[in-house]
């Protein structure tokens, strides 16, 4: 029998390490190019709207954009959680609206002070989340089912918390800050600055790390031209926000978010796991994820989210009544993301695309109302937004199936 | 000869009315290549399962390097140290490779982001390249995506991905079928590094050409039974077909 040492010399014929360049440029049309198209899309959008109307790129009406696209965003930024693992979760607009609800209640009827007001709103979700993840993963119950349950019961507390007013208006200046506070330019600038900067440090150096370890980098160009788009983007947003109302609270603090939650799913083991339990459940079972775990997770951040969303839409309505997250809330915040390239299917997206979708649905619905376009033609061009949008997504599904790729 | 990094005596399982495994004693010993052949039904994947712990036996008892020990678990069997491979691979066609060789088992990062258990890609990737590179594995890049690769490439990621344990045994359930003919050649060399590295590696298939190309014995099963131990140098692929089939019972006893 035939025993070789446990350390032979490998054969000197594996380029394991090589990048081929049609790799790289796979990867780019992926992740910056997919990116590109949408905000190409909105840049078209724009131009469409201000063409028919020059007060849609007024720095005014930007702004209005921006604080409408808030509670969406944020809603949205959850729902990639559970579309991450292949799920969805119709749930989300009525917890929005009960979270808020709950808030508004216990902070003008029982005098809870703003925090803690708002602690028990997100607790609220949290804990939504988590009775609707158990049921989901303990019964094997469609999260379609569960969380439609969810849509009606959700819809039934909120009119129940609201007792018979049917309204409650919010006065407390801590809740109401939180979406009409704008910051001056020097405030404005400095957070410009901080970051351009930060994004250049945090890619430069991940650059230089790799380098020094002698793995795969994404080419240096590349990079440069990445910062230099987003300090672009940054510099020209904040100039807009200046000459009008300044920097709004609330789009800071979508933006933590967002940045927050591209962290947790890029960066962490836990979003690593969140796109192999979207990927392949068997494979993320078989590697020892606990993968009802994950799904219990991600259930619990989608319903935070969306009572975090809920909150900054009561706060900028100033009110919280029986429509709060109905309309069509639950519609774009799933949309948002599926628009901009996270997947229905789950393991592909980003929660950027939670961002990008809720401009690309924000900037339709502003610029139509600034139309004054009849309800019947609104809800029409919506829906047709959305259907496209679920069609490139199944589209590139189908291109992805037939290079091989599931 | 050396003794034996894994055996098993008398290993029977039972599933309601059928007989699957019928009192099978089989041994692996370290740098050899053992390969599994039978007809549908004759036990083979029921062997591997009660190995690698995912059936437990009804009857039978294991040691591990001499030691008596009790495989309770899949958990148990991978402390022990046998990985399997199973036919369908189990990898995230969404990942990419350094992801799916650690998934389960990541890289964090230390110092103050810890605590968010932040992924440490440098060492992972490092630690891929290293693995890859001593298995001679080929692939376009350590960051494709998995549902990118060919057929032969996920096996070898596959393969791959078992040895991050350091196991002693590796299994391997059908890892040449559907693959074509370069593919599979990748994949038998990539069984033959397996045994240089002093592993006991134990291969199912169907394909007798590749069992002459990579094994050095040949245990065959029939109807639960044990139905012949060939060293491959001292036997035909006719004698092998006889015991598969049962036609040839005067081989039955042949022993090394």
């Amino acid at each position: 029998m035939k025993v070789g040492a446990p350390d032979v010399a490998a054969p000197e014929t594996a380029p394991a390490e090589s990048t081929s360049a049609r790799d790289l440029f796979r990867r780019f049309l992926q992740g910056d190019l997919a990116s590109l198209r949408v905000i190409l899309a909105i840049a078209l959008i724009w131009i469409i709207f201000d063409l028919q109307n020059e007060r849609f790129l007024s720095a005014s009406n930007l702004t209005n954009l921006f604080l409408q696209i808030t509670a969406v965003g944020l809603i949205a930024v959850g729902v990639v959680m559970v579309l991450l693992i292949g799920e969805i979760d119709l749930s989300v607009g009525a917890v929005s609206g009960l979270a808020a609800a709950v808030m508004a209640v216990v902070n003008v009827k029982h005098g809870w002070a703003p925090v803690p007001a708002i602690a028990l709103g997100v607790l609220t979700g949290a804990a939504i989340g988590l009775l609707q993840g158990l049921l989901f993963t303990r019964f094997r119950i469609p999260s379609f089912v569960v969380t439609l349950a969810g849509l009606l019961t959700w819809q039934g507390a909120l009119l129940l918390v609201l007792g018979k007013t049917g309204t409650v208006n919010l006065t407390n200046s801590g809740i109401t800050d939180l979406a009409n506070t704008f910051y001056g330019p020097v405030v404005g600038w400095i957070f410009a600055a901080a970051a351009i900067t930060a994004f250049a440090l945090v890619t430069l150096g991940g650059h230089r790390r790799r380098l020094a370890a002698g793995v795969t980098t994404e080419p240096a160009p590349l990079l440069i031209a990445r910062i230099v788009a987003v300090a672009v983007v940054v510099i020209i947003a904040v100039a807009i926000l200046n000459s009008d109302r300044g920097l709004p609270l609330a789009l800071l603090i979508l933006l933590a978010f967002v940045i927050g939650f591209q962290a947790l799913t890029t960066r962490t083991v836990f979003g690593r796991h969140l796109f192999a339990v979207g990927g392949s459940a068997e494979a993320a079972r078989r590697a020892g994820i606990g993968v009802d775990r994950i799904r219990v997770i991600a259930f619990i951040l989608c319903s935070s989210m969306a009572a975090v969303g809920g909150i900054l839409a009561a706060s900028r309505l100033l009110a919280v009544n029986q429509s709060s997250g109905g309309s069509n809330l639950l519609l774009e915040a799933i949309a948002a993301p599926v628009i901009a390239g996270t997947s229905l299917f789950g393991g592909r997206g980003s929660v950027w695309s939670a961002l990008l979708g809720a401009t690309v649905i924000g900037s339709i619905s502003n610029g139509m109302n600034l139309l004054a376009l009849e309800s019947s033609v609104k809800f029409m061009i919506t829906g047709g937004v959305l259907l496209l949008a679920v069609i490139v997504d199944a589209v590139a599904r189908s291109r992805r199936q037939a290079e091989g790729r599931v | 000869m050396t003794e034996p990094v894994l055996s098993a005596r008398g290993l029977s399982k039972r599933f309601g009315p059928v007989q699957a495994l019928d009192g099978v004693d089989i041994d692996v010993r370290a740098g050899e290549v053992l390969a599994l052949v039978g007809d549908n039904g004759a036990g083979k994947s029921t062997l591997i399962k009660l190995i690698s712990g995912i059936y437990s036996v009804d009857s039978g008892e294991f040691s591990f390097e001499g030691r008596p020990v009790k495989i309770g678990g899949p958990a148990s069997a991978t402390e022990l140290g046998i990985a399997t491979v199973y036919q369908d691979l189990a990898l995230c066609d969404n990942l990419d490779v350094v992801a799916n060789l650690f998934l389960g088992q990541e890289e964090i990062v230390t110092g103050p982001s810890s605590a968010f258990r932040a992924l440490d890609e440098i060492e992972m990737e490092r630690r891929s390249h290293q693995l890859l590179r001593q298995l001679s594995v080929t692939i376009p890049s350590v960051r494709s995506e998995v549902g990118t690769l060919s057929g032969g490439q996920r096996q070898q990621v596959a393969v791959a991905r078992s040895l991050l344990g350091e196991p002693q045994v590796v299994m391997l359930d059908e890892p040449t079928a559907a693959l074509g003919v370069v593919q599979t050649k990748q994949v038998l060399d990539l069984i033959g590094r397996l045994r240089e590295r002093d592993l006991g590696v134990i291969v199912i298939s169907h394909n007798l050409a590749n069992v002459f190309e990579v094994a050095d014995r040949i245990f065959v099963l029939r109807l639960g039974r044990k139905a012949g131990l060939f060293e491959k140098s001292k036997v035909s692929e006719e004698q092998v077909v006889g015991a598969i089939t049962g036609a040839d019972t005067a081989e039955q006893e042949r022993q090394p």
